[in-house]
Order: structure tokens, then sequence, then C-alpha cells
């Protein structure tokens, strides 16, 4: 039986690449805004693009935060992609008329990447951590990032009893560090497009269908 | 390690059609955009452009079908320009699969409506295609002044170029295709005086455009400022592959994928 993934639609740019990236890796895809469909599939992936604000008034309007937030609480797999994984965060400084807070499933908040050429855009390598799940066969390949945005510092830490779920931080450089990727149970999410990033992106999001 | 400079390859498409003189003996129709897309992925290019030279909009269906489709098999990213006139032409391009939409005469008539596309979309989809060319001297030679044309070059506007892209970018624009009209089709090099005037005057990223002919044409572009480099014809007449470009750049200590 193949993974039934959805892709959540709620107005979010390109969504088509997305789609067939993850019928190439043998995933069964539905794009829909359906909340059920959306809460009952294997595995959800969150697209975004775009304004961090704007992004999330589209993702509260299609009820992406309950539905998120439940599939997690029930350990339903949720993917997160570029501004998709930015909202699952406290919130993001980018300017708005309307600034929205984030879901703050992770501590942290979004910032303006301080380099002298922005948006980040191309083709960059990543640090990923041993045991990498979404990673496995593509630690040193490159992938693609278009953003001007981007978490830099990481606080979360799982001690003790909750060490085993410590979450898995992967990270890239442009202008300062930041979060290339979460792993964190059944909540993942990467700032880069595996949907665009050739064959090491199919890899990845091969990896995730996988798992589901 | 920095991001990687990026190679891109342009592909004129008239019609669903690529147009200028393409001879790939292992493609079943080399006048398939999607098969030269595909023959470009596999030779490691790290995005494509289709630039859309359909004259008349009855045709245009045509164009949003071609970027279906290639969306559907190549999965690096896409850019289509051409003929781009409206926040809703973009809307469709975006839904069609394209990732970034280039605009040009349109913009250069309507400022405003770099800062529409930004605020609808985010910048990171808008590409100002800037076709550039340098002033002349009374007696025809060329001078240092760059100024702007439209309508593919064909009409020169009273804009100055470096001043233009700079705005473009405060506008909302997130990457310049940084095109010289005088360098185009000669084959001599890229201009890299342009190409330090507008690295100078925008902190967004800036493809270099226009001259490439040989490997050794490519590495001085990037030196110059330039964050990415586009060839076209060079490429569909396999003059260079990409692979050689990439080897080029990469003996020049240029970050490659």
């Amino acid at each position: 039986m193949s993974a039934d993934v959805v892709v959540l639609d709620y107005g979010s740019g390109n969504v088509r690449s997305a789609v067939r990236a993850l019928e190439r890796v043998g995933a069964q895809v539905t794009l829909t805004s359906d909340p059920h469909r959306a809460l009952e599939c294997d595995g959800l992936f969150v697209p975004g693009v775009g304004n961090f604000h704007a992004c999330m008034a589209g993702l509260a309007a299609a009820h992406g935060p309950r539905i998120i937030g439940r599939r997690i609480s029930g350990g339903r797999a949720v993917l997160g992609v570029c501004v998709g994984m930015q909202v699952l965060f406290d919130g993001s400084t980018e300017p708005s008329d309307a600034p929205l807070e984030g879901l703050a499933e992770w501590p942290g908040t979004v910032e303006r990447l301080p380099a002298q050429v922005v948006p980040h855009m191309g083709w960059s390598e990543v640090e990923a951590p041993s045991g990498s799940t979404l990673f496995a066969g593509v630690e040193h390949e490159r992938f693609y990032f278009v953003h001007s945005y981007a978490v830099q510092d990481w606080t979360l830490e799982a001690t003790g009893a909750f060490a085993r779920v410590a979450p898995r931080v992967t990270w890239a450089e442009h202008g300062a560090r930041f979060v290339a990727a979460v792993e964190n149970g059944p909540l993942a999410a990467t700032q880069f497009h595996p949907e665009k990033s050739g064959e090491a992106g199919l890899h990845l999001l091969e990896n995730w269908v996988h798992s589901l | 390690m920095p991001v990687a400079t990026r190679v891109i390859a342009c592909l004129d498409v008239d019609a669903g059609r690529v147009v200028k003189g393409v001879n790939f003996e292992n493609l079943r129709d080399a006048g398939d955009p999607v098969e030269l897309a595909k023959l470009y992925d596999e030779q490691g290019v790290d995005e494509l452009t289709f630039l859309d030279v359909t004259a008349s909009s009855g045709d245009r269906e045509t164009t949003y079908d071609v970027v279906r489709r290639t969306a559907e098999q190549v999965f690096i990213p896409l850019t289509v320009g051409g003929g781009v006139r409206t926040v809703d032409d973009v809307d469709r391009l975006l839904r069609a699969g394209a990732d970034k939409v280039g605009v040009n005469t349109a913009a250069i008539a309507r400022p405003e409506l770099v800062a529409e596309i930004a605020a609808r979309f985010g910048a990171q989809v808008l590409v100002l295609s800037a076709d550039v060319r340098r002033r002349r001297a009374d007696d025809g030679t060329p001078t240092d002044d760059f100024v702007m044309t439209t309508h593919g070059g064909r009409t020169p506007v009273d804009l100055d170029a470096v001043e233009w892209c700079a705005r473009a970018a405060e506008l909302g624009a997130g990457e310049i295709l940084l095109n010289s009209m005088d360098a185009d089709g000669t084959k001599d090099g890229f201009d890299l005086e342009l190409i330090r005037r507008v690295r100078a005057a925008v902190s967004v990223p800036v493809i270099a455009s226009g001259g490439a002919g040989r490997v050794e044409h490519f590495a001085p572009a990037v030196e110059a400022g330039a964050d990415a480099v586009l060839a076209a014809s060079v490429f569909h007449f396999r003059e260079l592959t990409v692979g050689e470009v990439k080897d080029a750049l990469r003996a020049a200590g240029i970050t490659v994928r």
C-alpha cells in the first residue's frame, strides 16, 4: 500500500511540483483543502511561499493551525516546507500590515538573513545530524533554497526523559548559520524546497514517504 | 560554504516550440521544450528559464501547457518570462507550475506592477528581466552609459539601466536577470562593466546574460559580481555543455553544484 499524502491547498504558490514530486517517489497524493482529508491522511505536506503573515492568514482560513495541532498530538506526520516550515515557529520579523503569530510548535523567531545578497537563492550544502531519517543517503548533497528570512537560533533542548525524542536539527549558512531542517517526532520541516532540489530532493521526499 | 553559483539554461519558446536552431540527436523531438529541459537537467543545470516569445495571445494556452508538462517531469526551478503584463498573468504561470516569473516591458511601463506582484506572491517569484544597451555617442561608439530597452531590445527607453534595476529591487524584485543586448549573440563574453555597475547598486541576486561563447567567459562574469550565469545558444548548438561550464567555473575557484 502506498502512503496516502495530502498536500494542503490553501492558496500558496506553485504546489504542482510538490504533488508531482511526491507522486514520483511513490505516494498516493491528493491536493485538497478538505480538513477531514488533511486530518486522516498518512502524511500532510504543508507548502508555503511569500510573506510569513500572509501565509499564516491563508493557513488560518483553511483551519491549518487546528489540523496541524491535532495531527501532531496524534503522532501523525506533517512536513512543512519553506514558509510552511517558518510558520511552525513563534513568529517572524518580516514586515506586514497585519502581523500574525506563528503556530509555536517550536520556540524561535524567523529573522532576516544578514547576508550581502538576499534572497538566499540557489543550491546550498547542509549539515545534517547523524541518525537523520530525511537526509539518509543525501547528507552531502546541495538543496535549493529561496528565502530572505530564517530561524538563526535553535533553543529547544530535550533532556532527561525527553532525550530520546530530541529534535534533529540540520543547519545551513547564508550570512549566518540558520535552521535548514528539523525532524521532531511526527513533525518535520525543511527551509529549502525538496520538490525543486532535483534527485537529492526526490530522495529526501522518498525518505519521508517511506517513514509514513 | 557559499551558495553555489548557478548555471541557467534559457530556452526561447514560440507557440509551444523551441525556436532558434536546436540540434540534439538524442532527443525524440528537439523542438519540444520539455525534452530539452529534461536533457539540461540530466547535464546538471541548476535552473531553467523559458522565454515565451509567442506574439499572439491566442497561443498563450500552449505556453501554460508547456510549463505544466515541464513541472511534472523536471524537479528544478523554472522561470518563465515574456509577455507578462498583469498580476493575473503571474498567477496563471505559477499555477501552471512556474516557480518564478520574469517581467520586463510591463514593469517599465508601470513600475507599480513590481510591487503588486511582490505583495501578492513574494519577492522570490519576481525576476526583473532587464534588457540593457549602452548609449551611443554621436559618432556611434558605445559609451559607459547603460539604458533600458523594451520589446526584446528593439525599443530603447530613456531610462538609466543601473538606476532602474536598483528601483525595481526596492519595489520588490527578488532577482535581476541582466541581459546585455550589445553582447547578446556576439559570443565575445559578458558585459563585465554592466555586471559590476548593477552589482554595486542592488543587494538581490544578479544573473548575467548575453555574450557567452566559450567556457572561459563565465568565471569573469562571476568575479564581476554575478550570482548566476545564463546562456542559450551555446547550449542549444552543443558548443558547450553545462558540465563544461561548471568545470571551468570550478577550475577558477568558484563554487558550483
